[in-house]
């Protein structure tokens, strides 16, 4: 009997968590094409800083417009101002932060330190909301939950599996991405750090939509220990 | 019989050298050439062609100069002449080639640009082959038909200054010579003084009639500081006023003799924009080539832009200049403009003789000549000739035979330039038997190296080498039959030149017993995989050991790098994959490291997800690995890390940090050399450090780091080899001040240099001293049994020794590689592997991946440009073959070297487990030789490539030299192995 209620509640969980990913593929696609009608020449690989800053704010607010109407995980007791203030601000702490850290990785990895820097730094805030965005949306600003959740065998639910899936995959993404770069085709797109962008954004995407089909597929090996 | 892995390993890779060697010698083909051999010269010249009427001028025609001087300036560019360099440096020449009376050409060299190669295409005007790089060291005399040869021979007196390699390349040519060894990298003033010296008196004597001057001085500051140097200028004026004496003096001469005379300078190759050479990119194979001659008179206003032209069709020219038969192996075309001036007779005379000499070049080369569209042009043109012969003999109307004459010249120079081009393409054919033999015995030795996975690291460390079981002796002599059978079929079939046919019976059946016993080697160890593959799916209680991200990591790095090895732009780049993976390896570190430290729900969640699927692709084998791997640990005791209580404050923090400062080290190493191809001309910090304004921040760097490497270096060495390692240190920074390197505070002004052989010498004192030391342990570890302390302390000692000719060796501004690279690996070792408890196979794969990201933190490239071939001459007086070799491959493979020694010492310090240093040995050999194999069958495949010769090759060189060099290392490995397990 619990089971079984157990089951339904994951489908139904399953077929929210499928919707959402759909609205936030939805809004990168909108990204690409909805600011040619109101920008002049505008193209991915031509102005792609401004495509960058475009794709995270939309990206961003779908995620916080989900988080607010599906609110996957109902368990905040308390709910006054001054603490959802804090919070707010919490996050956006870690947000900046985490820019920063992965501005940070990224020269470690070889970018250019002086030049194109706010390429590099637009693409760590790219990076962040594929990221960072949706794992304060869901765990917060508590680092123990991000590290239950990124360790092997810590996640509790549907939403965290797929968070943990389309994180890792946004970070494969962007990784391969870099590989283009030294090869001799001399096509735009092989600049830094546009192909690492956009290995990153097609790392998002096909999280979004592995996520759920790999959670249906696994539904049945999947048990959730619930605290 | 039972062999240990590592001594099993170090076989097989010894095994594989041959099998590389082989390949190598068939991949390499011989450049093309005429089979008539250059002793029977006297062939007559061809006669004039003509229709009806017989000619009378079947001599050769008479040479065109008098006097030829060639002024060879090592590594001069185009741009140094022609370019902006020259206006403001060279303006005599400048003057000439504007104003004078002189031809201008941008000569093409065809890699490698390397000076051999290069003098002998523009003597023989033939395409060297690549393989005469690695000759380039021990140049042997040139016995192909060269102008040289048959102006000796015609009797002309030949002067050579500058260079050996002329005078090693002609023996007995010269009537008089002083050679110059191009070895003494930092000197360039001298060597060219000891040219010039001679001019004057030559110059007046005038006894002579062909003079060759070769000045390496250009060359040597390319090779020091760039060619953006302030010297470059210094030096180009220098050689401006020689070039301007040379002109003078021929002009006052001439005005005694008949004839006029030629002065010809030119360049052997290029410089890259910074500063080597050997490769294929424009500034390496542009040269100028400036011929100036009073018969090439032209009215003022006569404005001449420098062609583009071949460096092979200088041969041809200087042939015919110099009346002499033209080179038969020459793929060059006459530079029509130097013959421009003479009566029409002559000119066809001088382009039908060379497009005899490459017709017949073509016959003997191409077996279908006939349809050439150069043989079909060769054919009209003569005939056509032989038409305007016979209207030049009837003494035709003067116009007819004007126009005439130009219409047989042009047919005649469009057929030179078609033969030239399908000369130049048609390199000799590989010799694909060898080829084939080297790649079976390659892949043999590697699967049996894969097959033995399992066994080699089990915790026995032992296997069973199946070499003289009897059950195979059938298989393996039905093999060797039917490969001698082959063996036979194919040398008596096949024409063309094949190196295994050529060697004598005897060796040819040993390469065949070796791999008909590799073959059963092979399939014994297969069989015996999958018994056990049986046994163990009976029992599947192995399955629950899972790959951990850093193994993964660790795989599918190794099957990525060896995957991007098809690819030009990467091997170009390789730099960029190392490092690329190495950063990457550090932060799966940091994960592993802040999964295991940082305080998180401390309730050890159990598993709930079962992840089938994504790992199981593996090969069976790797595997087996997995399985295996989990028996061998550094320490005796459970994998799961030791937790953060156990760790004090201190050591902590390091622990966290540890990933980081590497990251960071490794980022800073990476802006000190720009290497490979696209982002190699950005300004890094060591062209910075290495100019002339920055000395004194150089020395600072430098005396820092043999400081930093001291402190780093003398916990773990005896007190006595502290002291050696301290004097050997001050040594090496006083060889750096004495030749000219850094500064020392007391003296500002450099005024003597020298070449530092005494403060070198001092340095090797020591180096030897450390080594005997610790050899000396070694052996007592192995004979008295001294335990394990002593031999721990001797290969330590070996280890410093090492690091203390790395860092004699390595250039000033590479001492940071040399001092990160030994924290990193104090780092490494100490907060890392030891509390992380990395197995063997782990450790060893990082070593190896982070000893070839340091190959390339040193400046180094799969591009022979960047051998610092100065290297091989620290301390010694004169060229010494075998020590100079020994020493530049030590400097080149430094990183890999001194990280596989890092290995041995610290797996022998801190293994508690005895088959340690076999496994390691084991992984070290696989993970070594896994991209060789790779790499040659992606060559193979890819051999009619563009980028063949100038990309592929050059790396297909530096993998078998990586090779022998983790063949030595195994070797070190099973040795230090061996007197483990005796002690």
């Amino acid at each position: 009997m619990i089971a079984t209620q157990e089951n339904t509640m994951k489908d139904t969980d399953i077929k929210r968590l499928l919707y959402t990913h759909l609205l936030c593929i939805c809004s990168i696609i909108l990204s690409i094409f909805i600011p040619s009608f109101f920008l002049e020449n505008f193209s991915i690989l031509e102005t792609h800083l401004t495509w960058l800053c475009i794709c995270s704010v939309s990206v961003t607010a779908v995620n916080l417009v989900l988080y607010l109407v599906v609110k996957p995980n109902a368990s905040s007791k308390r709910s006054s101002l001054s603490f959802k203030v804090t919070r707010f601000v919490k996050c956006c702490v870690y947000f900046l932060m985490s820019c920063f850290t992965f501005h940070v990785i990224f020269v470690l990895y070889g970018a250019p330190l002086i030049e194109l820097v706010l390429e590099t730094f637009l693409f760590a805030v790219t990076l962040s909301t594929f990221t960072t965005v949706p794992c304060l949306c869901l765990l917060g600003p508590n680092i123990k939950a991000w590290l239950r959740v990124f360790s092997r065998n810590g996640v509790t639910s549907v939403w965290e599996n797929s968070l943990q899936i389309t994180t890792i995959s946004s970070f494969v993404g962007a990784w391969l991405g870099a590989f283009p770069i030294p090869l001799d085709w001399e096509r735009p797109w092989q600049v830094w750090p546009i192909s690492c962008t956009l290995g990153a954004t097609f790392g998002y995407v096909a999280g979004l939509f592995i996520s759920p089909l790999w959670i249906y597929w696994n539904r049945k090996q999947l048990t959730y220990k619930n605290n | 019989m039972r062999l240990g892995s590592g001594t099993f390993a170090a076989c097989c890779v010894v095994v594989e050298v041959l099998g590389v060697v082989l390949f190598l010698r068939g991949f390499f083909p011989a450049p093309v050439r005429s089979s008539s051999s250059s002793k029977h010269q006297a062939e007559p010249p061809a006669p004039e062609p003509s229709a009806g009427a017989s000619s009378n001028w079947t001599k050769l025609p008479p040479p065109l100069f008098s006097k030829v001087v060639i002024v060879l300036i090592d590594a001069l560019r185009d741009d140094f002449v022609f370019g902006s360099k020259g206006v403001k440096f060279m303006p005599y020449t400048t003057y000439l080639v504007e104003k004078g009376a002189s031809h201008s050409f941008v000569a093409e060299a065809k890699p490698p640009t390397v000076t051999m190669p290069r003098i002998k295409a523009l003597m023989t005007g033939s395409v060297p082959g690549f393989i005469d790089v690695v000759m380039n060291l021990n140049s042997p005399a040139l016995l192909e038909d060269n102008v040289i040869t048959q102006a000796k021979a015609a009797g002309k007196r030949i002067i050579s200054y500058g260079d050996e390699t002329w005078v090693k390349l002609f023996p007995k040519h010269f009537v008089e010579y002083d050679g110059t060894t191009s070895f003494f990298v930092s000197d360039y003033t001298e060597v060219d003084e000891n040219v010039t010296r001679h001019l004057d008196k030559v110059l007046k004597r005038g006894d002579w009639d062909v003079l060759i001057l070769h000045y390496l001085g250009l060359d040597h500051i390319g090779h020091v500081s760039g060619p953006s140097s302030p010297l470059i200028g210094r030096k180009l004026s220098e050689m401006d006023g020689v070039l301007m004496k040379i002109h003078t003096a021929l002009l006052s001469e001439e005005r005694e003799t008949l004839l006029p005379s030629l002065l010809v300078l030119c360049g052997d190759h290029g410089m890259s924009e910074t500063g080597g050479h050997g490769a294929s990119s424009t500034e390496e194979v542009s040269t100028p080539l400036l011929l100036v001659s009073s018969a090439f008179e032209r009215k003022p206003g006569d404005i001449r832009y420098p062609k583009h032209v071949q460096q092979t069709d200088l041969a041809a020219t200087l042939a015919i200049g110099l009346g002499l038969p033209i080179p038969k192996n020459s793929v060059g075309h006459l530079l029509f403009p130097a013959i421009e001036g003479k009566p029409m007779r002559e000119q066809l005379r001088f382009l039908h003789l060379n497009t005899v000499q490459l017709t017949k070049l073509l016959q003997e080369n191409v077996p279908s000549f006939e349809k050439e569209p150069g043989f079909e042009q060769f054919k009209i043109s003569e005939r056509l000739h032989g038409n305007w012969i016979r209207l030049y003999l009837e003494e035709n109307n003067s116009e007819v035979l004007f126009n005439l004459g130009t219409k047989v010249r042009r047919q005649y120079l469009d057929a030179l330039k078609t033969l030239s081009l399908s000369l130049s393409r048609q390199v000799a054919q590989y010799d694909v038997y060898s080829m084939v033999v080297g790649t079976v015995v390659v892949l043999e030795v590697l699967t049996l190296l894969l097959l033995s996975i399992p066994q080699a690291l089990s915790s026995k460390a032992e296997l069973e080498v199946p070499l003289l079981s009897p059950v195979f002796s059938l298989l393996f002599y039905l093999t060797f039959l039917v490969l001698s059978a082959v063996h036979v079929i194919v040398c008596t079939s096949t024409e063309s030149s094949c190196y295994l046919c050529s060697l004598s019976w005897l060796t040819a059946g040993g390469v065949m017993v070796l791999v008909s016993a590799l073959l059963c080697a092979v399939v014994s160890a297969l069989t015996k995989v999958l018994v056990r593959g049986k046994l163990l799916s009976k029992n599947a209680a192995h399955s629950n050991s899972r790959w951990s991200e850093l193994d993964l990591l660790i795989l599918l790095g190794t099957l990525g790098h060896v995957l991007s090895l098809g690819a030009s732009s990467f091997i170009e780049e390789e730099h960029q994959t190392w490092y690329f993976l190495v950063s990457t390896l550090c932060l799966a570190l940091c994960h592993d490291i802040y999964r295991n430290y940082l305080p998180g729900d401390d309730c050890e969640p159990q598993r709930c997800l079962h992840v089938e699927g994504g790992f199981d692709g593996a090969t069976p084998a790797l595997q087996d690995k997995n399985t295996s791997s989990a028996v061998l640990e550094l320490n005796r005791g459970c994998k799961s890390p030791s937790s953060l209580g156990t760790l004090r404050g201190y050591e902590k923090w390091m622990v966290l940090a540890s990933p980081w400062v590497i990251l960071t080290c490794c980022r800073l190493l990476r802006s000190l050399n720009q290497t490979g191809v696209q982002w190699a001309h950005r300004p890094d910090l060591g062209h910075w450090l290495t100019s002339s304004d920055h000395k004194a921040a150089l020395s600072v760097l430098a005396a820092l780091s043999l400081a930093v490497i001291f402190a780093l270096i003398q916990r773990r060495c005896s007190p006595a080899s502290k002291v050696a390692m301290a004097l050997g240190l001050l040594g090496v920074y006083c060889y750096r001040a004495a030749i000219g390197n850094v500064l020392f505070p007391w003296q500002q002004d450099n005024k003597d240099i020298s070449k530092g052989i005494l403060e070198a010498r001092f340095v090797y004192v020591f180096v030897l001293g450390i080594l005997f030391t610790g050899t000396k342990d070694l052996l007592k570890s192995q004979v008295v049994a001294a335990g394990f302390t002593v031999k721990t302390v001797g290969l330590w000692e070996l280890y410093s020794g090492f690091v203390l000719l790395a860092a004699l060796l390595l250039r000033p501004h590479n001492l940071p590689v040399l001092v990160l690279s030994l924290l990193i690996q104090t780092l490494m070792a100490k907060f890392v592997w030891k509390p992380l408890r990395h197995d063997v196979a782990e450790v060893t794969v990082m070593h190896y991946w982070f000893g070839q990201a340091f190959f390339y933190f040193q400046g180094n490239s799969n591009n022979i440009a960047t051998v610092d071939i100065s290297a091989g001459f620290v301390g010694l007086d004169t060229y010494v073959e075998i020590p100079a070799i020994f020493l530049t491959a030590f400097a080149t493979y430094t990183g890999p070297v001194l990280w596989a020694s890092h290995l041995v010492s610290f797996l022998s310090s801190e293994a508690s487990s005895s088959s340690a240093l076999s496994h390691a040995g084991f992984c070290y050999a696989l993970i070594g030789s896994f991209p060789v194999s790779a790499y040659i069958i992606l060559v193979t495949s890819l051999r009619y490539h563009l980028f063949i010769w100038s990309v592929f090759s050059p790396k297909l060189l530096y993998e078998g030299m990586h090779l022998l060099i983790t063949a030595a290392v195994c070797v070190f490995f099973t040795a230090m192995d061996q007197t483990n397990t005796k002690s």
